[in-house]
């Protein structure tokens, strides 16, 4: 019961925000993330804004992803019969 | 993440040579459904093994409350709103389902809000809100009890079957029924509570984990990350969802929680009562509490004898050994809620792993 | 105060044949509605093709189309997707009291349009009017006759055969429901409702040999047409998920609500399984149409799990893709 998806933050409109992902626009509360901006990335479960995601962290695990997968591929090589 | 690196690692998890055997839970249901639903599970090692946990609200949701709901809603002839999530489970003796084909009012909403939407637009007549759901749903729950009071919407209430999962968690390591050498923790419940909640697991019962997201990329490494500390023999609790969970989780959403709900004990279906492992509202919200607001008595509860859902959620069984999975107990004609819940272990297995 | 239909439109009186002549039959044409109890038709075949099928939808009216464009175009396609070219249709229409001329008129035209536009004609016709309550404002049933230019001849589906969908697998279904619910969504979807006799004309005559299955994807979407076919057969549907087109709004309410597009109606898509050699070329075909733009060829045959239906996703992990039990709900597990 946990699904949640990323959205972008467009706009406000009174208590509410403006969210959107491919295409579609829906409203939805941030009492749980008050500090929201335009152009936030956030993750929404049930019409509510629970987190906002950490962009700057989104794109430094993906660098060490990639590094693993970099050492991991040369010790398979290295451990592969001539 | 890059689709290409994405499918990279996925022949990284699949070549893996696992130095021995292991057993890893997934706590979260959302994670079943996706471990199966993105093919990770097709890409797993020989020797590795995945255990489904209790983490399926719906799933460890008792008998009992789905008979109360129901009662409530008979004998105070109201509207029943609720996630789409819950039609189909069966309860002792009917479900809701079958309820509403025979004339009980019964909504599904998407959020806690359109609940309270609907008592606005409906003043004449009380509204229920069937609040199931973990740590990651509990604030939204706890919003519309404040939404409602702020706007003084007197015709709405909730009935409460709110968990929190660490608890689960640990009973089940301390029952000690069934081996599990390290945990996928949920990534959305811990973007409520943070990360720190979890070290437990490996502070006390040394044994490591690792939160993580729900995409395919967040599955794969999730899984590579957690064997790698199984092999290096590092007990700790590694949060690979970085990008949503920290330390300390969203404390404003722990504020709303705080401010609306009290800790109390709660029955899970096959483990049974744990302390601290439940919601109630708070006495200054009682006009909110369903459960005070409707006085009702449930008939006994009747479990169906063969079902083994409770086993199930412990990790003793895979749904494939229980005898009446397929065969008593399909989606059409469900025994217990893993079958019928979409994110249950029996439902998972049946849809996509008949093979 | 605006026009509603009482129970007297329904009668068999006055108000019902003024009804019949000074609008449905002004709107639908006079010159192909007989008035007889039965309307005489010329047909010259040795074989037709012959379909009903009952409409009921709620909202009557959506983005992309209405209950009377659904009504058309769902029995065109039911009769196209068989090789036959769409002639005559049939057309019922249950009434609930109270409801707005308007609104009728409105459905009537696009019943006309929607006619006119995949080249069939309304010869014959029923009014039923039923009391306030008992109905959705207006249901309609359409049977439609077709002809067989050329006797259809259709080979074995074999391993190694391809998948073609026409085009974005969902957009009817997720149109509807997203008007449903109060889910407050907003976006540019629109139903993919439309007659594909011209479409499909076009690759039958070019392909005639090559196609070994067609059928509209409607209730039950795409899984559900791939599911028939493999049931108890000895071959399986491999469906590469990559491959199957979906526009980001469907994506993206789905990922909201927890849906498969696979499963989610489609109103103006066909799956076609076609041997591997003409694949290409009957998706370029497709791709020529204004409603085939985005098709696709999404999968094969084979014999991995033989009577099943499986999906490959992109990191190379398979799935099941069973039929379901009943109609995919909103959740939010």
């Amino acid at each position: 019961m946990c699904l949640a998806i990323p959205m972008t933050i467009t706009r406000f409109e009174g208590n509410y925000a403006i969210a959107t992902a491919n295409g579609v626009e829906t409203t939805v509360n941030y009492a749980m993330m008050p500090d929201l901006k335009e152009n936030d990335k956030v993750l929404v479960h049930a019409g509510f804004v629970i987190e906002k995601l950490d962009e700057e962290q989104a794109r430094e695990i993906e660098e060490t992803w990639k590094e693993y997968y970099e050492v991991m591929e040369k010790e398979e090589k290295k451990n592969m019969p001539v | 993440m890059n689709r290409e690196l994405v499918k990279k690692l996925a022949e990284l998890l699949k070549n893996r040579k696992l130095k021995k055997e292991l057993r890893i839970m997934e706590v979260c249901g959302t994670h079943t459904a996706e471990f199966f639903k993105t093919g990770v599970k097709d890409l797993f090692p020989e020797g590795l093994s995945l255990i489904d946990g209790p983490g399926c609200p719906v799933c460890v949701t008792p008998n009992a409350f789905l008979d109360l709901a129901i009662t409530i809603a008979r004998d105070y002839n109201l509207i029943v709103a609720t996630f789409g999530d819950m039609i189909k489970v069966p309860s002792s003796y009917s479900s809701l389902a079958k309820e509403k084909a025979q004339g009980m009012d019964i909504r599904i909403v998407y959020s806690p809000l359109d609940a309270v939407k609907l008592a606005k637009d409906n003043p004449g007549r009380e509204v229920v809100f069937l609040s199931v759901g973990f740590e990651t749903t509990a604030p939204s729950e706890a919003i519309a009890i404040l939404e409602a009071e702020k706007q003084g919407i007197k015709n709405f209430s909730l009935l409460s079957c709110n968990k929190l999962t660490p608890p689960a968690v640990e009973a089940l390591i301390n029952a000690d029924e069934v081996k599990i050498d390290g945990f996928i923790i949920p990534g959305h419940v811990s973007a409520i509570i943070g990360r720190k909640p979890w070290d437990f697991i490996a502070d006390k019962y040394g044994k490591p984990g690792v939160i993580t997201g729900f995409e395919a990329s967040d599955l794969i490494t999730g899984v590579l990350s957690l064997i790698d500390l199984l092999e290096k023999d590092e007990k700790t609790i590694k949060n690979e969802y970085r990008i949503v969970v920290r330390e300390n989780g969203n404390e404003h959403a722990g504020k709303i929680i705080d401010q609306v709900f009290d800790v109390t004990s709660s029955v899970w279906r096959g483990i049974g009562e744990l302390p601290g492992s439940g919601l109630k509202i708070k006495e200054q919200y009682s006009q909110y509490d369903a459960e005070r607001k409707f006085p009702a008595t449930p008939p006994p509860v009747k479990e169906h004898p063969g079902c083994r859902c409770g086993d199930l959620l412990r990790g003793l069984i895979t749904p494939p050994e229980c005898p009446l999975f397929d065969k008593v107990c399909t989606p059409e004609n469900a025994v217990g809620p893993c079958m019928v819940s979409s994110e249950g272990p029996c439902s998972a297995y049946y849809k996509y792993w008949r093979r | 105060m605006t026009k509603k239909i009482l129970p007297g439109h329904g009668s068999g009186g006055k108000l019902m044949n003024d009804m019949i002549a000074g609008m449905i039959k002004e709107i639908l044409g006079r010159d192909s509605i007989q008035i007889d109890d039965s309307a005489v038709l010329d047909i010259e075949a040795d074989k037709i093709a012959f379909t009903t099928d009952s409409y009921t939808v709620t909202p009557i009216f959506f983005p992309g189309g209405d209950i009377g464009k659904l009504a058309i175009n769902g029995t065109v396609n039911d009769l196209a997707v068989m090789g036959a070219t769409p002639k005559y249709l049939s057309c019922a229409l249950i009434l609930e009291e109270g409801f707005g001329f308007d609104e009728f008129e409105k459905i009537l035209i696009s019943m006309k349009e929607s006619a006119d536009s995949a080249d069939i004609k309304i010869v014959t016709g029923d009014t039923k009017v039923v009391p306030n309550g008992k109905g959705d404002g207006i249901y309609i049933n359409t049977s439609g006759i077709g002809v067989f230019k050329k006797p259809l001849q259709r080979k074995q589906i074999e391993k190694g055969d391809k998948i073609i969908l026409s085009g974005t697998a969902g957009d009817h279904g997720i149109t509807i429901m997203s008007l449903r619910n109060n889910l407050n969504f907003s976006s540019a979807l629109k139903s993919d409702c439309a007659p594909l006799n011209r479409m499909i004309e076009s690759v039958i005559e070019k392909f005639p040999g090559s196609i070994k299955f067609m059928r509209d994807a409607t209730r039950g979407g795409v899984a559900s047409v791939m599911n028939e076919i493999t049931t108890g057969m000895p071959f399986s549907v491999k469906l590469i998920e990559e491959d199957i087109p979906v526009s980001d709004e469907v994506k993206g309410i789905c990922g909201i609500l927890g849906l498969d597009p696979l499963y989610v109606a489609n109103e103006g898509k066909i799956v076609i399984i076609a041997d591997s050699a003409s694949a290409e070329g009957i998706t370029a075909d497709l791709k020529k149409s204004e409603y085939g733009r985005n098709a696709a060829i999404i999968g094969e045959i084979d014999s991995v799990y033989p009577g099943k239906v499986y999906v490959e996703t992109f990191i190379g992990g398979k799935r099941l893709l069973p039929l379901l039990v009943e109609e995919q709900l909103p959740r939010i597990c």
